[in-house]
């Protein structure tokens, strides 16, 4: 076994030990409000793959987090905490929202392509400006895009009260467009080949999660500009020595992670509520911050998390539904932990594992500081 | 004119005591070189334990020894991931609200079962107002007597602690050998470290005294100025007590205007709802609201002074070190 092959197989290892940890936390939660954490674990795995309807909505919410989870990722290789995901998610709504009203009488193969750029322009603004803050003013990223966040929210209740209300309604959401904007769901396209199952919210957004997963990955890694950002990242004053231009990679980090936290109006706006509303993008923001770091911040981790935390927040629903006690809120538990152990916490058990791995495969390589 | 302006200053006394308890926790933590973007957590803890404690035991004191635990509890987490573990502060911090929020609906639901809103308080299990002597007295004397019974007396205590922390805070901080020692900790640990005190000690100490401060901001919360608590009752204010701090330059007493400032733009924003102003005319309500968060970035980007941060912050430090 090769050196790189024992490190993913050690990254691996901890990554699941700091899972392991956080849901032993959460069980002892759940045990302590008289629950049993079992019957809330077999609950949970039920809920999320026991049935069809289940499976849906599993899918439907890692959509959402494969876009936030990004969204936080390709900042935090430029080394900047975005906790901005749901406001660029909700603001990057309005803007797949505004252009299907507007659009709605022309084909889907108009609509489509334009409102995933509307998307994508909408959240990388809201990025894009704690970035140049950031960057030009020394503004702390993680206040500014929480702050952001807070704006985007007072800035769409207005919006939706008092200029896009559909008239002679009370309730703050738009009218809903045209079925030329309404992006087909799985039900639908299951429908047309002869099988039938429940009809939930996930759509084709699903798709164009993957596809944005490969091209960050590709970005990221590939490319001189994915370069040139992860070197800034990892060392600014290198990055300066070498004449990369770390303001505009900040800037640029940010508003594709505000772009990729918008397509989440896509899945939301498109593919679900064919209108706009009030906070459609609630809780998927920062459960973005979970599942990038739980995912190493890589995409392929993250789209394995993003099933994780589909599983957790499908299955979450499913116990609150089935106990009196337990609250939806037991999945933000969760992801707190999740957080603090993948996070701030995550080489804890690093040396004892490493040392674990090292004797199993007797690797000549000296024990190294970092993977 | 003059007793509605003496209305919103005294709202303003009392929206802002939550932040500045928090920003003077803030002050500690970060003086000693520990980043603390956690306050909002420790609000939103503190608030439910004090709620939950002053339901159980009927009495709002023990709820504050309640908040003050667990915001000790979290300022401790935090410790040990940043200044043991030398973990990222930033996300401790933010694993430790995400983690308070989630913690306290769930045990907010599962104890009450009311949807994460705590019982109400009688008042005997809150913190009241307190009329000042002579009060109710010099209330006629013009101005002054106006200003002593409107804003100085008729609060409760958690407030006036609240403010008499400010200038505790500044004299620990600048005139004692432990805030001398703890803000060398946040410029030069390596100063401290060869001088023969322990970096991390000092780091935890301050900790302490920040999760303290952090729990009482909550408990004022949901047992001062409400009755109960509800779900995210902070809404925020962690994070604008710590735009406030960073406004005040890390300084005890510009921190408190600069809270000051943010209750002053929440008192006025019902006042002005509706209200049509000069040459703007009628201000939406939602704009109002933004105001403190606005301001917040406003100063963050250094557009009313520039603000630097305690030298070595967010730095773990490693004895090892060259």
């Amino acid at each position: 076994m090769n050196e790189k092959t024992v490190n993913l197989l050690l990254v691996t290892l901890i990554t699941t030990v700091n899972l392991l940890l956080a849901f032993i936390i959460s069980g002892f939660v759940i045990w302590s409000v008289g629950e049993d954490p079992w019957f809330a674990l077999k609950t949970m795995l039920y809920g999320a793959f026991g049935y069809d309807e289940g499976i849906g909505y599993t899918l439907y919410y890692t959509t959402n987090f494969i876009f936030t989870g990004l969204a936080f990722a390709i900042a935090f290789h430029c080394r900047l905490f975005n906790i901005g995901a749901e406001g660029q998610a909700y603001i990057g709504g309005l803007g797949v929202g505004l252009i299907c009203l507007w659009l709605e009488d022309l084909p889907f193969a108009v609509i489509l392509p334009t409102a995933i750029a509307a998307s994508a322009l909408f959240g990388a603004v809201w990025g894009a400006i704690p970035g140049y803050l950031q960057a030009k003013r020394g503004s702390h990223v993680v206040i500014t895009t929480i702050m952001f966040n807070f704006i985007a929210s007072v800035l769409m209740v207005y919006l939706l009260v008092n200029i896009l209300i559909k008239p002679g309604q009370m309730s703050p959401e738009t009218r809903e467009f045209g079925e030329n904007g309404w992006l087909p769901q799985m039900h639908e396209l299951f429908g047309w080949i002869g099988i039938q199952i429940t009809p939930t919210p996930l759509n084709l957004s699903l798709f164009w999660a993957f596809i944005s997963a490969f091209f960050v990955w590709r970005y990221i890694w590939h490319t001189r500009w994915g370069f040139e950002m992860r070197t800034v990242g990892a060392n600014e004053s290198a990055a300066i020595y070498a004449g990369i231009n770390v303001d505009r990679n900040i800037i640029i980090a940010m508003s594709l992670a505000g772009a990729l936290a918008g397509f989440v109006g896509i899945n939301e706006i498109m593919g679900f509520n064919h209108r706009i509303l009030l906070n459609f993008q609630f809780g998927y923001g920062f459960t973005g911050i979970a599942v990038s770091l739980i995912g190493r911040n890589h995409p392929f981790g993250i789209l394995l998390a993003s099933l994780l935390f589909g599983i957790l927040y499908q299955g979450g629903a499913e116990l609150a539904f089935e106990t009196q006690t337990i609250d939806r809120h037991m999945v933000v538990l969760i992801q707190g932990l999740v957080i603090l152990f993948a996070g701030a916490l995550e080489n804890l058990f690093r040396p004892q594992l490493q040392a674990l791995v090292h004797s199993i495969f007797k690797s000549s390589s000296p024990v190294t500081a970092h993977g | 004119m003059w007793s509605d302006l003496l209305l919103i200053l005294d709202a303003s006394l009392r929206m802002a005591v939550p932040m500045v308890f928090a920003a003077m926790g803030g002050v500690f933590a970060e003086r000693s070189g520990v980043i603390d973007f956690g306050l909002e957590g420790k609000m939103l803890g503190g608030a439910f334990v004090a709620a939950s404690v002053a339901h159980l035991t009927q009495s709002a004191w023990i709820g504050l020894l309640g908040a003050i635990a667990i915001g000790i509890v979290f300022s401790m987490m935090h410790a040990f991931a940043s200044v043991t573990k030398q973990g990222n502060q930033v996300v401790s911090c933010v694993a430790i609200n995400i983690f308070a929020m989630g913690l306290t609906t769930v045990l907010g639901q599962a104890w009450f079962q009311r949807g994460g809103k705590t019982p109400q308080l009688p008042p005997e299990a809150r913190f009241t107002a307190i009329e000042l002597p002579f009060a109710e007295e010099l209330r006629d004397v013009p101005i002054l007597g106006e200003i002593y019974y409107e804003l100085i007396s008729g609060h409760n205590i958690l407030v006036y602690i609240a403010y008499i922390m400010v200038p505790v805070t500044a004299w620990i901080v600048f005139r004692s050998r432990f805030g001398l020692r703890l803000r060398a900790t946040g410029e030069n640990p390596l100063a401290v470290d060869t001088a023969g005190i322990s970096v991390n000690r000092t780091r935890y100490k301050a900790l302490v005294i920040n999760g303290i401060l952090g729990g009482m901001s909550g408990a004022y919360l949901s047992t001062a100025q409400l009755a109960f608590f509800v779900k995210d009752m902070s809404a925020g204010k962690g994070y604008l007590a710590l735009a406030a701090m960073i406004f005040g330059k890390w300084r005890p007493f510009q921190a408190m205007l600069a809270c000051l400032l943010f209750a002053f733009a929440e008192a006025i924003q019902s006042r002005l709802q509706g209200v049509p102003l000069p040459i703007v005319g009628v201000v939406p309500v939602q704009l109002i609201q933004s105001i403190p968060y606005i301001l917040t970035v406003v100063l963050l980007a250094g557009f009313v002074g520039k603000a630097v941060a305690p030298k070595a912050i967010g730095e773990p430090f490693i004895k090892e070190h060259k």
